[in-house]
């Protein structure tokens, strides 16, 4: 059959786009309609898409609840202004005169993390960006299992329907943070949990769906020629993001079947003999071990974190060599140290726990392997940052945003550091220092490379540019903001304090103990209104992007299929790509980072450009 | 441009996508079942001394469905050995026996169950502990209330260790017999089912989670034996394929199973 060329940008009419309705009645030609063409597709193109807006949606969902934490945290108690009233017509009781409850705050922190790691940054950073750019980088032309692709992404809309849905249920949603620690987790009086755990099996399946096509798809579909060391440094971050994912996730998801368990069967799997719950001694067998949950939960919980960083380096990588017109620096270093990464990250996960009382000795381990797993990462950033000596580099808003990229992730990177050694552990663990810490990574780190990769292949996607101006006025707000909103906590955190506290650390402020310190002094709860209204500006500051990035769809400067120059597969397809992606099968004959080569006519040289005959040769 | 190598091996690689993924697939459940065996051993090492029970499962049960599946692995193989020979008639034949030994290995894993959830142990008023399957009871049974009478066909022990380790003499020479007990000297009345115990409910989740993925497995083998053979017909080769792909599958749970047996029928 005839590939059918989109000819729209293809979430024009996108479903979870609102005002879908009107365009829809448009459609006057028979196929594929809008419903195979937009919500049951298999093109890896229209699954990237949907990803991407839908995980968009939820971080802006999940960065809202947090504002709303942030107005608690500086004015316990008091109503929150403009939402407050909504809130308690939606909510009832826990948001009683339109002021957060302490369940509801514990409500919104466990959703945050969850709705920002699970459905947000993951999804937009694996399976939206993987998604459509993969296919592309390595010359194939769909993924491996279309149908399985499509799969994983209803899954992963049941999972987030499913979230969304536990606010609404008596009690609320799920209360006992994003780790879901148990006794705590079976013992809160809501069903939020039981619909946190379904929708956790829901997300899961969808990842390791998700995580089977790609790693089969780089394997198996590499254009002739794509030999493993001539795939773009971003193919390789995907391919080791989805082999942790492929393993790290199954275990959670033991964990998850056996929480629900415990709070549907009310077996006792992670509940110890002798628990108390209210003063009374629980109706439970007893028996189990809450520290079997943790040991779970964190051998998904730290390989996660480099789901959330690789296919974020993979980005800043493609964007920098782009942007400097020279090959990255140390490419096969930098795929080395993201299998090395991928490797270590499995034995690190403990170091969550230094708390637990699970033995010095153990711990020793696991502060080894957290040293040993800075060096890769290290090395990775190195490369980066040496690849911009020598460049003639442009700086657009792609390039800022990878340029903002390099010191905020290595800032959340050192002040790791202390956390992953015992001793300075203990006093850090469970302070705003390391809330600071691993915002540090995800949200200047990680999100900042997301943007980069959005404006990136934004024209790759509509066939027009995004705004610079605004995009650069949203990069500078974005990064001024993000850092007034987490460099204090660091202050915070080291000063004393604790994390998921719903007033902000008032009463613990009041607490005075003869002859020792005082808790907390006020400078310290001075700074919560600081970073309210940053986080306030932060907010404002996404506005222009969100109008740029739906404005641009239609208005943006129209561009042709390479705008950037860029040497990669992916800009040498139509724009945007059609159903197959190539028109004809893509032959590779080098490198992917082939910038400025000497003797060549443009400073870029695609990697399918037929070479030279050995005999015209000079 | 179409997807590649759906039917035909990669020349560079030697195989063909699908069976790439299957091996994805179960490398995700290895991980996923090696989770649950390592909460097996912690908390079976983590249990207080001498409560780990022993000997609470049928074994000539467990064996005879160990028999099943590895059965059910031979007809497999078999099946898909017979489309490779492009022998429609023994494949049809082979992988019908597949499905039968599935459906009865499901049949004995039910009965199973139904018999850990009609076995009660009651704890008596007076300290004591009757033991035994469900009888009946009388039409005012009541335990809030406390009134009517249950009848059990079991015994009673002193003391709840006694009904530990089946396996040992004295367990083995317990008199089984039909007694009435009154509400009214019923202080907690529980089955075996998965809140019973820490054993109970890693047997119930374990073996559970076990019967699903024989459930999967035998769907999927009855709609490529049954309408998804159609393909037989237009593409034999893709049809092999898929049944050399489910058959991996099937492999695996069987696989699985052979680790459960020991772990939980004979420790």
């Amino acid at each position: 059959m005839q590939a059918n060329v989109q000819t729209f940008p293809p979430f024009r009419e996108g479903g979870s786009h609102p005002g879908h309705g009107e365009d829809h009645a448009h459609h006057e030609h028979p196929e594929p309609g809008f419903w195979e063409k937009y919500i049951f597709s298999t093109d890896h193109k229209v699954i990237g898409i949907q990803y991407g807006l839908m995980s968009l949606s939820f971080m802006l969902f999940g960065f809202f609840l947090m504002l709303l934490m942030r107005w608690q945290i500086a004015h316990p108690g008091v109503p929150v202004p403009v939402f407050g009233p909504l809130l308690e017509k939606i909510l009832g009781q826990p948001a009683a005169h339109g002021a957060i409850s302490p369940d509801l705050y514990n409500s919104f922190g466990a959703m945050h993390g969850t709705i920002m790691v699970f459905l947000g940054v993951v999804p937009l950073a694996f399976a939206a960006f993987g998604n459509y750019v993969t296919p592309l980088m390595i010359g194939a032309p769909d993924m491996a299992f279309p149908k399985l692709n499509m799969a994983s992404f209803h899954v992963f809309f049941l999972g987030g329907v499913v979230m969304l849905v536990s606010f609404f249920i008596p009690g609320g949603a799920a209360q006992a943070g994003w780790t879901s620690y148990s006794p705590l987790a079976s013992t809160i009086p809501t069903h939020g949990q039981a619909f946190w755990l379904v929708g956790m099996v829901f997300l899961i399946t969808s990842s390791l769906l998700g995580a089977v096509n790609f790693i089969a798809t780089i394997i198996q579909l590499r254009a002739p020629g794509m030999t493993w060391m001539r795939m773009p440094f971003f193919v390789w971050a995907q391919f080791v993001t989805a082999f942790i994912l492929l393993l790290a996730f199954p275990p959670l998801e033991a964990a998850g079947v056996l929480q629900l368990m415990d709070n549907v069967a009310h077996t006792s799997f992670f509940l110890p003999t002798g628990l108390a719950v209210g003063g009374q001694l629980a109706n439970i067998s007893g028996g189990g071990s809450p520290l079997l949950w943790q040991h779970l939960f964190w051998f998904l919980g730290h390989p996660e974190v480099y789901v959330l960083i690789l296919p974020a380096m993979g980005i800043v990588a493609e964007v920098i060599s782009n942007n400097t017109r020279k090959p990255i620096w140390g490419y096969k270093s930098l795929v080395y140290s993201a299998l090395f990464v991928g490797f270590l990250s499995f034995i690190v996960w403990a170091h969550h726990m230094y708390l637990t009382g699970m033995g010095q000795k153990i711990a020793t381990f696991f502060q080894t392997t957290t040293m040993i797993i800075s060096v890769p990462s290290v090395i990775i950033l190195t490369c980066l940052l040496l690849s911009l000596w020598g460049g003639s580099i442009r700086l657009n808003t792609p390039m800022l945003f990878a340029l903002g990229f390099l010191p905020m992730f290595g800032i959340g990177g050192l002040t790791g550091l202390p956390l992953g050694l015992a001793a300075t552990d203990l006093y850090l663990h469970d302070t705003y220092y390391i809330i600071a810490h691993f915002h540090y990574v995800v949200a200047p780190g990680t999100i900042f490379a997301l943007f980069a990769g959005v404006y990136f292949w934004f024209p790759k996607i509509t066939g027009r540019k995004m705004s610079e101006f605004w995009g650069r006025v949203h990069f500078w707000c974005s990064f001024t903001f993000m850092n007034i909103v987490f460099m204090p906590m660091f202050a915070q955190g080291i000063k004393g304090m604790l994390r998921r506290m719903s007033d902000g650390g008032v009463n613990y402020s009041a607490a005075r103990v003869p002859g020792a310190i005082d808790a907390l002094p006020g400078t310290v709860m001075q700074l919560n209104g600081v970073v309210l209204w940053a986080a306030v500006c932060l907010g404002i500051a996404q506005i222009p992007f969100i109008i740029n990035l739906f404005w641009s769809i239609s208005h943006g400067t129209k561009v042709d299929n390479n705008p950037w120059q860029a040497t990669t597969l992916d800009w040498q397809t139509p724009t945007p790509p059609p159903h197959g992606n190539f028109d004809v099968e893509p032959q590779v004959v080098r490198g992917p980072y082939e910038y400025s080569a000497p003797g060549h006519a443009t400073d870029f040289t695609p990697q399918s450009e037929p070479a030279p005959k050995p005999t015209t040769a000079h | 441009m179409e997807i590649p190598y759906t039917v035909q091996n990669r020349p560079d690689t030697g195989v063909y996508n699908a069976k790439i993924g299957i091996w994805l697939f179960l490398a995700s459940e290895m991980m996923l079942f090696g989770g649950l065996f390592s909460a097996y051993v912690l908390l079976r090492v983590g249990a207080d001394e001498g409560m780990w029970p022993h000997g609470w499962l049928n074994v000539k049960l467990g064996a005879i469905n160990t028999l099943l599946l590895a059965l059910s692995a031979i007809t497999t193989l078999l099946a898909w050995a017979a489309c490779k020979v492009r022998e429609f008639g023994k494949f049809k034949f082979f992988h019908a026996c597949t499905i039968l030994l599935a459906v009865t290995f499901l049949g004995i894993k039910s009965y199973e169950y139904r018999d850990k959830l009609l076995h009660y142990e009651v704890q008596l008023t007076n300290g004591k502990v009757a033991d035994g399957h469900f009888v009946e009871e009388s039409k005012d049974f009541d335990l809030a209330k406390k009134t009517g009478t249950v009848t059990l066909h079991g015994h009673t022990v002193d003391d709840r260790k006694e009904l530990m380790d089946l396996r040992a003499p004295a367990a083995q020479a317990a008199k089984l017999e039909e007694m009435t007990i009154a509400a009214a000297d019923i202080k907690k009345m529980e089955n075996y089912g998965p809140r019973h115990s820490t054993f109970t409910a890693i047997y119930f989740t374990l073996t559970g989670l076990h019967a699903l993925h024989i459930l999967g497995g035998t769907l999927v083998i009855f709609y490529f034996w049954g309408p998804g053979s159609k393909m037989w017909k237009t593409d034999p080769e893709r049809f092999t394929n898929r049944i050399e792909v489910s058959g991996l599958f099937w492999h695996f749970v069987d696989l699985v199973w052979i680790f459960l047996f020991p772990v939980l029928y004979l420790t």
